[in-house]
């Protein structure tokens, strides 16, 4: 089967189920929105973490800056709800990808574990300046305007927007993992001495990689205020502790690097984790630790890296059994 | 094409090169030996902007390069490959020379383009040149380093360099292919125009490659010349028994 079609089934079959859960399990349209929303973690974080091997604990930043930018922008501007809405989650994505331009200019130049530890600061940093500043509800956290519309469709709106957010940062990456940007930030990640000594200019790239995350999770922040109703600064909006390492660990877990791994490694992961909230009350904290554990002690290359370790054929890695140059040995 | 010109660099103590001064015109080949810790690849780096120099002068097509950082001067046509090989491991020999062409201008919008078939082509048609066809789907961290080393030249040829400076590219190759390789250097150079500047270990391919060598030794120039006065010249002859 062509590489077009062998994505092609999953991706219906993905399609099909989105649009049939939420009316299957009404009560649960909360969490199946924050699967879509695990995945697009997930897939943004890898942009940077697997496809480019700069491991960043800051991405939470634009999540938490989109939030409450277009939480501003509703309650301040005067808009309807819709016109407002969307007006929001533009300004969120272009703040985002603002700071994370001019963030870049100064972090990007670090490497390697430098660069992870100059991240690690910039969650908790903004947790507290949100958690101190009385404009945006300071501590207490601020509100969301409420949704137009009868009981429960706040729930099904931002469920479907945020399937569509999903499911469109996977169409983008895919598209740009395809051309240069993709194999521009893969050459860095190999070897970025080579990539400046071939006359890449890695500085942009890298600032573009993270801009791109920067969009899709400052749109992402943006919605998720909205589903959920209620911005909290350090538990929500810049949730280091939680979101900020459940992207990373997701998408070791589906296998960094990859398109299809962190979506693999989001939905597992999410799954899991709503599972030890219903049945291991009071020790879902210690399971979900010990998870962290088995996940980077046993899956270092993640499901998708195991399974293109064992069928490299799979991804296109073959020699040919031609002896044309046979020279070359 | 290139002048270097009274170039010193210095690593604490350690004098690594004592005022170097070279040329190389327009469609040359040099050579450049000296026995092993003679500063050759310290002066690849410091003409390639890999470190800055302590002093001196570094032009290239008339243009002072020295204040210039590596990107900068790969693109304005200059490139080096690594005496210890690099290429890009984990994606395939094909998307090694993909994103191995030239830089020179780039836009947000080319950043996200697709490749055009035609670069396939060209890649496909210079790793038919290096011997590498039927290895461009495996991965480029799977080939053996005498592989790596012709996948990096395939992709400095890809980038279409004017100049191309090589830190001993038959270390590690297989002796019985370094004829296959001397001649395709040699056809880079005559059928592509480019210059080459390229250092070498072993003696008998830069006898039979270079049109002229400089040699150092201990960090300063010891002899310029063609390859036979140099292959004659006693204090060459004796650096390198000196050294063994
Ligand atoms: N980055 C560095 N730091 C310290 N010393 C170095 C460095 N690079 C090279 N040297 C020293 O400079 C001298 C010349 O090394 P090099 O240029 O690699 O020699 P060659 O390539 O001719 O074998 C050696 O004594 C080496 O130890
Ligand atoms: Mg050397």
């Amino acid at each position: 089967m062509t590489a077009h079609g062998r994505n092609l089934v999953p991706m219906l079959a993905i399609g099909a189920a989105a649009l049939v859960l939420p009316f299957l399990l009404p009560d649960y349209r909360i969490q199946l929105a924050f699967l879509w929303v695990m995945i697009l973690f997930a897939l943004t974080w890898d942009i940077m973490g697997g496809q480019m091997g700069y491991n960043s604990f800051g991405n939470i930043l634009y999540f938490g800056i989109g939030m409450y930018v277009c939480a501003v922008i509703q309650r301040d501007a005067g808009f309807d709800y819709f016109p407002g809405l969307f007006i929001g989650l533009g300004a969120a994505a272009i703040f985002s990808v603002v700071i994370a331009a001019v963030l870049g200019a100064g972090l990007l130049g670090l490497r390697g574990h430098y660069f992870a530890i100059g991240t690690l600061g910039l969650g908790i940093a903004a947790g507290e300046i949100a958690s101190g500043w009385d404009y945006i509800g300071a501590g207490s956290g601020m509100v969301t305007p409420v949704f137009p519309g009868e009981i429960g469709g706040r729930q099904t709106f931002f469920y479907f927007a945020s399937f569509v957010l999903a499911v469109v940062t996977f169409l983008v990456l895919k598209r740009i993992y395809a051309g240069r940007f993709g194999l521009a930030i893969n050459a860095i990640r190999d070897d970025e001495d080579k990539a400046e000594a071939m006359g890449l200019h890695t500085t942009r790239y890298k600032t573009v990689a993270w801009c791109v995350s920067a969009f899709f999770l400052g749109i992402a922040g943006g919605l998720v205020g909205n589903l959920i109703g209620f911005i909290d600064p350090r538990d929500v909006a810049f949730a280091g502790a939680t979101y900020g390492v459940f992207m990373v660990l997701m998408a070791i877990l589906g296998g960094k690097g990859t398109l299809w791994g962190p979506v693999i490694g989001a939905t597992v992961f999410h799954v899991m984790q709503e599972v030890f909230w219903t049945y291991l009350l009071g020790w879902q904290r210690v399971a979900l630790g010990l998870l962290i554990v088995v996940i980077v002690v046993f899956f270092p290359q993640g499901i998708l890296g195991w399974v293109r370790e064992h069928f490299p054929e799979r991804f296109g890695i073959r020699v040919e059994t031609a002896t044309d140059d046979a020279d070359a040995r | 094409m290139l002048q270097v010109e009274d170039v010193s660099k210095r690593f604490g103590g350690v004098v690594a090169n004592a005022d170097i001064s070279i040329k190389v015109n327009p469609g040359e080949i040099v050579g450049l030996i000296g026995p092993n810790g003679s500063g050759k690849t310290t002066l690849f780096n410091s003409i390639v902007g890999f470190h800055p120099i302590d002093s001196g002068s570094i032009r290239f097509q008339g243009h002072e390069i020295s204040r210039l950082r590596v990107p900068q001067i790969a693109r304005l046509g200059m490139l080096r490959t690594f005496q210890q090989t690099r290429v890009y491991g984990r994606v395939s020999c094909m998307q090694n020379m993909r994103i191995s062409t030239p830089q020179r201008d780039e836009r947000l919008r080319n950043m996200f383009a697709r490749f055009p078939p035609e670069i396939d082509d060209r890649a496909e048609e210079l790793l038919e040149f290096v011997g590498l066809f039927s290895k461009r789907h495996l991965l480029a961290g799977e080939l053996s380093f005498g592989q790596q080393k012709l996948l990096e030249f395939a992709m400095a040829l890809m980038n279409g360099p004017k100049m191309l400076l090589l830190d001993e590219p038959t270390a590690g190759i297989n002796p019985t292919l370094i004829n296959g390789l001397i001649d395709r250097l040699r056809r880079a150079n005559a059928e592509m125009g480019i210059t080459l500047l390229v250092i070498e270990h072993n003696m008998r391919v830069i006898m039979n490659l270079a049109q002229r060598m400089y040699c150092l030794a201990h960090g300063e120039l010891l002899a310029e010349g063609p390859p036979e006065r140099i292959q004659k010249d006693e204090r060459v002859v004796a650096a390198y028994l000196g050294a063994h």
